[in-house]
């Protein structure tokens, strides 16, 4: 077979850092190409070059596509030859239509005047390619995040895709949406399409890709041929970090007490449409010292249930007893929740964690001020040995406490959010997907960090949509579905076929 | 179970040299060099008019109701919104002021304490909606804005009203009284000038002592000493010029208190920090506990009171209450906080910015009247400035 893409020799600087450095990838004509390698280690900035997102002339190195060498001045240059990227996120307009979107920047028209007619039939045929159903008219706001990521590439294809590059496109999709895109990708793999694609779940990487560059710290550490060799998952960790992974999770022997947190028949209705009941009757308990997950597909509940129960940040109708050691607690208001000991480190750092363009010094204090200051002043010189404090502690990488959020990598960041929710010292933990988007290193840190804090003697509740990552850290897991608690299982019985089975028999009722 | 020394997590940078740490720090000092340019260039086109005593003590009497509504415009800006009725504001309780001491005889001191109270409440009727109603900001005070211009009108029933009682116009238009007795020389206004350097310089030792016992990175020596030099010399050559005239006016003193208090509030009370937040990211706030509706509705409360009292001094500078008091106030209170480096979005700006950025306004309306530049030419390049400096700090932030 031969090369549609060969990148050799791409070295790319920013100011002070070498992003890229000599990175070479081949990519052969209709093969699923996968790129790993740990946040930070160059992928975007990588496929940025081959878009034309950083013009020839700012890198050093050759492009040839199609047996060419081509030199791209901007993104237009490289659609222009067929290579389409969906960023991971997602570039559509919520309130215009499917219709409208597809054909965004690329409009059916003649002399500016837009012909509907040709512009919803052809979308209905792309929409068709992609397996959905939609009606050309309906928003963007309207669809959930699968489809939505199903109309971008349904775009992709609008525009006679030969090289198509996904950036996480699994990354806020459940297992079910997820396999529906790999199949796709497989479907155009059989139409002679190729594809770059970018992604942290190695499982998956190993059910499509062909082969797989590894990138580390802006250079090529290793291409991978699946077709000549069996890959593991575990050999392409070996080669992002460096080393073997001997345990994904790091070891904790549980000392688990009584009880000390308890939720009883917690609901909780849509905040616009009050007859439709996210949380239906909710009951569980945690203990001292205990990891406890709540597994279950996207759109099962389980961050609605969370929000609701943290001040009543989700939905109307708000009912259900909560108590901590015993004692009814207040959690109507999200100052009354953590004054009563809850603690919630959401699933979006970006848009409900962090105060991007603030220092990781403010974000840190920033939901127990009180704890640095005196008569509402805050004392400034504490706030900092705070603020140092945690960034030792959590091993936050950057130059000093002052560096602004938005300039961390995701792992950071994250660190930064639980870093806040430890300095207000709650009793209870909820995390909700705590390392989502974030590459193996951090991720162990992350959980080195939550096995800390249980053997602190807090109490743990743990949201994630990766199973194994529930089997590896928790000492008893719930199964959420539609809004209730369908299943509870000690981590000595579970797995991810008991988990699937109590989701696929409580869905069938 | 770190592997770094302390030194490594705490290093402070205090060797950066002079031209990397105004280079990091160039948008804390930018703005005040512009400042001082703008001053430079009027002082030396008027032939050394823009800061003559009588020149000076006008400057800050025109400017000091845009500064003091600036204060207040930089916590709506910086908490996300934007108010576009404090003109209107400005008119009505000035127009009220008239009615409640000419027409109706009640004291100065009573009125005084009312028409704040009034502001306030209009503000609070702003911010209900604003906060709690989520209507956005710019509707609602572009409805309070016309309401309020036509309140002024049939609240004085389009005729100017006055004049005012003497202790009323010394709001204004009085000065701190001399208690040293100079002849043609007020002592008074040198010594405050001298008290507040050393107060300034005091604090600003005690600050830099306590940041090097906790390694927090500081500016170079050198650079402080010449900052605080040139403030202190700058502040007492000040005092000195109004010293030869009549003294410092009684509206600079509330002045210069209340940009204390607000630059204090901001940078280091627990609510001047909420406040950002909620500008950063509303979402992120409220789900760290703080209750961003009440914020909100407090800011625009807060908004009103200083309206009102730029209102009050307004009127008092006049010696009369007209319905055109106040037009156009927003304009210039909203680009001297977007002057001072405010972002649009929420969430940035200082009130040192704010302040300095009334004053560009303030010397460029001044010296351009002294210039005898026209009214309309005035407008055109008051907003190309406005322009340019917002584009330039755009600039900035991106590199």
């Amino acid at each position: 077979m031969n090369a549609i893409l060969e990148m050799r020799g791409i070295t790319k600087t920013f100011p002070g850092v070498k992003a890229l450095d000599n990175v070479n990838i081949t990519v052969r004509a209709g093969e699923i190409h996968a790129l790993v390698g740990e946040n930070g280690a160059g992928k975007s900035t990588l496929m940025k070059v081959l878009s034309g997102v950083y013009p020839h002339g700012s890198y050093s190195g050759e492009i040839h596509y199609e047996g060419e060498e081509r030199r791209f001045s901007g993104i237009a240059d490289s659609e222009k030859l067929g290579i389409i990227i969906i960023h991971q996120e997602l570039a559509l307009v919520p309130l215009l239509s499917i219709a409208e979107n597809i054909f965004l920047g690329n409009e059916q028209a003649r002399y500016g005047v837009i012909d509907w007619s040709v512009a919803f039939a052809r979308t209905k045929e792309l929409l068709k390619l992609v397996g959905l159903k939609e009606s050309p008219e309906e928003l963007i706001t309207n669809l959930g995040v699968g489809k939505q990521q199903l109309v971008e590439i349904a775009k992709a294809l609008s525009k006679k895709v030969k090289l198509l590059i996904l950036d996480e496109p699994t990354a806020s999709l459940n297992e079910k949406d997820s396999d529906a895109l790999l199949n796709l990708l497989l479907q155009f793999k059989a139409q002679g399409i190729s594809s770059i694609l970018i992604s942290h779940k190695l499982n998956e990487i190993s059910k499509v890709a062909d082969s797989i560059t590894v990138l580390r710290d802006g250079g090529t550490v290793e291409t991978l041929d699946c077709q000549t060799q069996e890959v593991s998952e575990d050999r392409i960790i070996r080669g992002m970090v460096g080393r073997t992974m001997e345990d994904r999770y790091p070891k904790r022997e549980p000392k688990i007490g009584e009880t000390i947190f308890q939720v009883e028949n917690w609901s909780a209705h849509h905040p616009l449409h009050n007859h439709v009941q996210v949380v239906k009757n909710v009951n569980l308990s945690i203990r001292r010292g205990e990891i406890v997950g709540i597994a279950g597909l996207m759109g099962a509940g389980r961050t609605e249930f969370a929000m609701s129960l943290f001040g009543r940040s989700y939905g109307q109708n708000i009912s259900g007893r909560a108590t901590l050691h015993g004692k009814e607690i207040d959690v109507s208001t999200v100052e009354r929740a953590v004054s009563n000991g809850i603690a919630y480190a959401t699933e979006d750092r970006k848009t409900y964690g962090l105060v991007l363009a603030e220092d990781i010094r403010k974000n840190v204090t920033l939901a127990n001020l009180d704890g640095v200051s005196k008569n509402l002043v805050i004392d400034d010189i504490q706030e900092l040995a705070v603020a140092n404090d945690y960034r030792a502690k959590m091993r936050i990488r950057s130059p000093s406490v002052f560096q602004e959020t938005v300039n961390l990598s995701g792992g950071n960041q994250q660190k930064v959010v639980l870093s806040k929710w430890l300095f207000s010292d709650p009793e209870i933990l909820i995390l909700d997907e705590p390392t989502r988007g974030i590459d193996v290193g951090a991720k162990y840190e992350i959980y080195t960090i939550i096995n800390r804090l249980a053997d602190a003697g807090k109490g743990v509740l743990m949201i994630s949509s990766e199973m194994p990552e529930l089997l590896g850290m928790c000492d008893r897991i719930y199964v959420m579905n539609e809004g209730s608690l369908i299943a509870e299982l000690d981590i000595a019985e579970a797995s991810q076929e008991k988990i699937m089975h109590a989701i696929v028999k409580s869905g069938r009722r | 179970m770190d592997t770094r020394t302390a030194e490594e997590l705490h290093a402070p940078q205090q060797k950066a040299s002079w031209t990397e740490f105004i280079k990091a720090h160039f948008r804390d000092y930018g703005m005040l060099l512009s400042l001082l340019v703008i001053m430079l260039f009027f002082q030396v086109v008027t032939d050394g008019t823009l800061l003559r005593p009588l020149n000076l003590t006008n400057l800050v009497l025109q400017n000091s109701y845009i500064v003091i509504m600036a204060l207040g415009m930089l916590l709506v800006i910086v908490a996300g919104h934007i108010d576009l009725s404090v003109g209107s504001i400005v008119g009505f309780v000035g127009g009220l002021a008239a009615i409640m001491m000419v027409r109706w005889g009640i004291d100065p001191v009573t009125t005084t304490i009312a028409c704040l109270i009034v502001g306030g409440m209009i503000g609070a009727a702003q911010g209900y909606w604003v906060a709690y109603f989520k209507v956005p900001s710019f509707i609602v005070t572009l409805a309070g804005m016309l309401v309020f211009k036509g309140l002024t009108l049939a609240l004085l029933g389009g005729m100017s009203v006055g004049p005012f009682p003497v202790v009323f116009q010394r709001l204004s238009s009085g000065f701190i009284p001399d208690v040293f007795g100079g002849e043609g020389f007020n002592y008074t206004a040198l010594f405050l000038g001298v008290a507040s350097v050393a107060a300034i310089i005091y604090f600003s030792f005690r600050s830099r002592a306590n940041q090097l016992k906790h390694a927090v990175e500081t500016a170079p020596f050198g650079l402080f000493l010449f900052k605080n030099g040139l403030l202190a010399l700058l502040v007492v050559a000040f005092c000195y010029q109004m010293a030869t005239y009549r003294g410092l006016p009684n509206v600079l003193v509330i002045m210069a208190v209340l940009i204390a208090l607000y630059a204090f509030v901001t940078n280091r009370t627990t609510i001047g920090r909420r406040i950002y937040a909620l500008g950063g990211n509303e979402k992120a706030a409220k789900l760290s506990g703080i209750k961003t509706d009440r914020l909100t509705f407090l800011t625009f409360v807060n908004m009103g009171v200083l309206a009102g009292l730029a209102g009050l001094i307004f009127a008092a500078r006049l010696n009369t209450a007209t319905p055109k008091a106040g037009l156009g106030f927003e304009l210039d209170v909203i680009a001297a906080v977007f002057i001072g480096g405010a972002s649009a979005t929420g969430g940035v700006g200082k009130v040192t910015g704010a302040v300095i950025g009334a004053f560009v306004m303030g010397v460029m309306n001044n010296g351009m009247s002294i210039l005898g530049i026209g009214i309309d030419y005035q407008q055109v390049i008051k907003g190309l400035v406005l322009l340019a400096a917002v584009s330039l700090d755009v600039y900035n932030r991106k590199k």
